[in-house]
């Protein structure tokens, strides 16, 4: 495999978009502050990928006119994947292995206070079985979470520790619409939101968008960004089933999996961890299944739990890792992205700093 | 780089129709599935990933259906990606799933794109109004009559042109059992004869709304070598190019990104020459006039001449250039699936296992798919050797 790096990242999180921009109005200052980081421009890329939701916008082709932002001409090489834009970043990363390009910019997009988000996402499940009976997301993480205190998997406490480090830790993240300085007390203060679930255990509903450049670090261009960048040294994902009752709801095997083809094998105490986990007691299965002890940080950025755009979260999560390798916060992270009800799917990714 | 090569080694296609009322959505793609699994002499168990491709969502009315479907297309505890690029979808996703072979992560890549129209109508999921935007409300054939008329003026490509493609195409479809419109009594005289919809596109000129899904199975060199594929479609390149809706001088008759990635697939795979070089090929065309179009976008005539070889029978079974010998997607249009069956369709003929429509010693096929405005263009050369 070739080495390839993440060299620039910039991304926007806020509860509901300021004068309800465009994709293209939302993606051209974010892709500036990349040019910028960089001191490339377009003609410097090799390949391009978005992650979107057509449902998210309520049209369809709903990506065809982000490309707007990029630049006329010439055309360039560039995909689509309805998906969160770190799968997307794992399609460019593809492309760059098969050496059809040297360098990929990668990003995501969506608006999730345009619908009730919980609802739309039912729209994910069995449309034959299941969508009928309009379970929505919250209420999917609430039979979760449900599950894990009965068989004593976690305790009420263990979910409100999460809620409060998340809040306290994304103090300092300019981008988290939910943070500030929080005891397990103040968390267990709060009234129920969904039984057994706090309003705190829920991930706000985000708009946002966020992107990011990686290179091959053995193309020339990388000389020019080398200052700055964050090997990535494990890159995989997987899927679960479907249907919640195939699902042990308390283990996520796929995690496991991405993990294990990661490299994820115990062998690296990750100094920095950034969880893709919407939920809180998410988050306690997702460190279990990729084996995080008490060496590493986790989510010093607050995680989903403070901010959680729809389609480019994971993306960030990425983008969060690689920016504390870069101010050498961190030596080696692991990063994580999820889709889908009940994280069915998920995706790590690792990386290094160069010193 | 360690690049290393990619063959086809597995085509399974359902057999198209307007309605599959019969089957849900996973029964319709296991059809595909399990044809494209059987060809390859594989099982789900040998499969690393899985790549699914579709267009919008908001035609089948579920959020990312790749979620509900990974149990039935053998997903589970494996790699799932989803593709979405427009129209040039079912091409993209078989470049992404070429992709993660050639790149060296996995060995045995299965692939899929479906569409199933009846869950939906099309024209008005697309139809959806948009802020600010101003609405066409005449579907994709009102969107692209003005670029086959700019093209008749500017070639002076005679006014049957187009029905002369719709006949051809239509009575490929004959010869080909998974075709959804199948009307032995096409003519050109009966294509000419059929509604106008939107003037200079008419009824018979234009693709119908299908169900139907393709899968293909991709492998590397050393798979195909230790299980002795008899057959396989060696990957010989493959692109994809985009450009903005609208931009200043933009021509939306012969796109710039086309053109760019058919140059660049020439280059990438050696020809010099593509209407020489080039045995047949399974060209993207919803509407009739886009095969002289795609002719001169693709480099295979010079700019003016593509009906030149539509018009001279070099575009039908027996010339020169055979193009779309599965009937197109002029007769059979699942959207999401429609360019994976162009490169699918390549493949099988450069396998020999294009059946009734097979043109005789293909050696080298090309796969091509567009969508969007004009705008996402993906396509592949495969071949009966490597490169």
């Amino acid at each position: 495999m070739r080495d390839v790096a993440v060299v620039g990242f910039a991304q926007r999180q806020m509860r509901e978009f300021d004068g309800s921009p465009n994709c293209v109005e939302l993606l051209v200052p974010i892709l500036t502050e990349l040019w910028e980081q960089t001191g490339w421009s377009k003609s410097d890329i090799g390949f391009w990928c978005s992650g979107s939701s057509d449902y998210l916008a309520g049209r369809s082709f709903s990506f065809v006119t982000a490309i707007d932002a990029l630049g006329a001409v010439p055309p360039i090489s560039e995909s689509h994947v309805e998906m969160d834009a770190a799968w997307a970043l794992y399609e460019v990363w593809l492309k760059i292995q098969t050496g059809e390009a040297d360098t990929g910019l990668v990003y995501g997009f969506g608006k999730s206070s345009a619908s009730p988000l919980r609802r739309t996402l039912a729209l994910q499940l069995d449309p034959y079985t299941v969508t009928p009976l309009w379970p929505d997301t919250v209420s999917i993480a609430g039979l979760q979470a449900r599950l894990g205190l009965d068989q004593g998997a976690w305790s009420e406490g263990d979910l409100a520790e999460v809620a409060a480090r998340s809040r306290t830790s994304a103090s300092d993240n300019e981008y988290a619409v939910r943070k500030g300085e929080t005891s397990v007390d103040d968390v267990l203060a709060q009234p129920m939101f969904s039984d057994p679930l706090r309003r705190w255990d829920c991930a706000p509903v985000t708009d946002g968008a966020a992107a990011m450049i990686i290179a091959a670090t053995d193309s020339p261009l990388y000389e020019q960004v080398k200052e700055r960048s964050a090997t990535i040294t494990g890159f995989a994902h997987n899927a679960d089933a479907s249907s919640l009752g195939l699902r042990d709801l308390l283990r996520s095997p796929s995690t496991a999996a991405a993990g294990k083809a990661a490299g994820v094998d115990g062998s690296t105490t990750y100094d920095v961890a950034e969880l893709h986990a919407p939920f809180s007691h998410q988050e306690l299965i997702l460190r279990r299944e990729l084996g995080l002890g008490t060496g590493t940080t986790i989510n010093p950025s607050g995680g989903a739990l403070a901010a959680n755009p729809m389609f480019s979260a994971g993306l960030i999560r990425i983008g969060e890792a690689a920016r504390r390798i870069w101010s050498g916060e961190a030596r080696t992270a692991l990063a994580h992205a999820t889709s889908g009800p009940a994280l069915q799917q998920n995706l790590v990714c690792t990386l290094e700093g160069a010193h | 780089m360690g690049k290393q090569r990619a063959a086809v080694v597995g085509v399974g296609q359902t057999y198209y129709r307007a309605k599959r009322e019969d089957v849900s959505m996973p029964g319709m793609l296991r059809e595909a599935i399990d044809r494209a699994l059987e060809d390859a002499g594989m099982t789900f168990a040998d499969i690393d990933a899985v790549v699914v491709g579709k267009a919008p969502d908001l035609f089948e009315g579920v959020m990312m259906p790749e979620l509900f479907l990974a149990e039935s297309i053998g997903a589970v505890g494996k790699p799932l990606l989803r593709v979405h690029t427009a129209g040039s979808v079912g091409g993209s996703t078989a470049i992404v799933a070429a992709s993660l072979v050639q790149s060296g992560v996995h060995d045995k890549v299965l692939t899929v794109a479906y569409e199933k129209q009846s869950e939906s109508n099309a024209m008005w999921a697309l139809s959806v109004p948009v802020p600010f935007t101003m609405p066409v409300h005449a579907g994709a054939g009102g969107y692209f009559a003005p670029h086959v008329r700019a093209y008749i003026r500017r070639s002076g490509a005679p006014l049957d042109t187009g029905a002369i493609v719709a006949a051809k195409d239509r009575q490929n479809a004959l010869k080909n059992p998974h075709a959804h419109l199948r009307n032995p009594d096409t003519t050109v005289e009966s294509v000419l004869a059929s509604q106008m919809l939107w003037d200079p596109v008419r009824y018979d000129e234009t693709c119908p709304s299908s169900d139907g899904a393709c899968a293909m199975v991709i492998a590397a060199e050393d798979v195909v070598e230790s299980r002795g594929v008899a057959s396989p479609a060696w990957i010989h390149g493959q692109v994809m190019r985009s450009e903005p809706l609208a931009y200043s001088e933009r021509d939306q008759v012969n796109p710039r990104a086309g053109r760019d990635a058919a140059a660049y697939l020439w280059n990438k795979v050696g020809v010099t020459n593509p209407l020489e070089e080039i045995d047949c090929a399974e060209i993207y065309v919803p509407f009739s006039w886009f095969e002289p179009m795609w002719m001169e976008n693709l480099g295979f005539a010079a700019e003016g001449d593509g009906w030149k070889l539509t018009q001279s029978g070099a575009t039908a079974l027996g010339g020169q250039l055979p193009v779309n010998m599965s009937g197109g997607v002029l007769s059979s249009n699942p959207i999401g699936a429609s360019g994976m069956i162009r490169f699918a369709e390549a493949a099988l003929q450069v396998r020999g296992r294009a059946g009734e429509h097979q043109v005789d010693g293909a050696k080298r096929a090309m796969g091509h798919a567009y969508g969007g405005g004009s705008q996402f263009f993906a396509m592949w050369v495969v071949g009966n050797y490597k490169l």
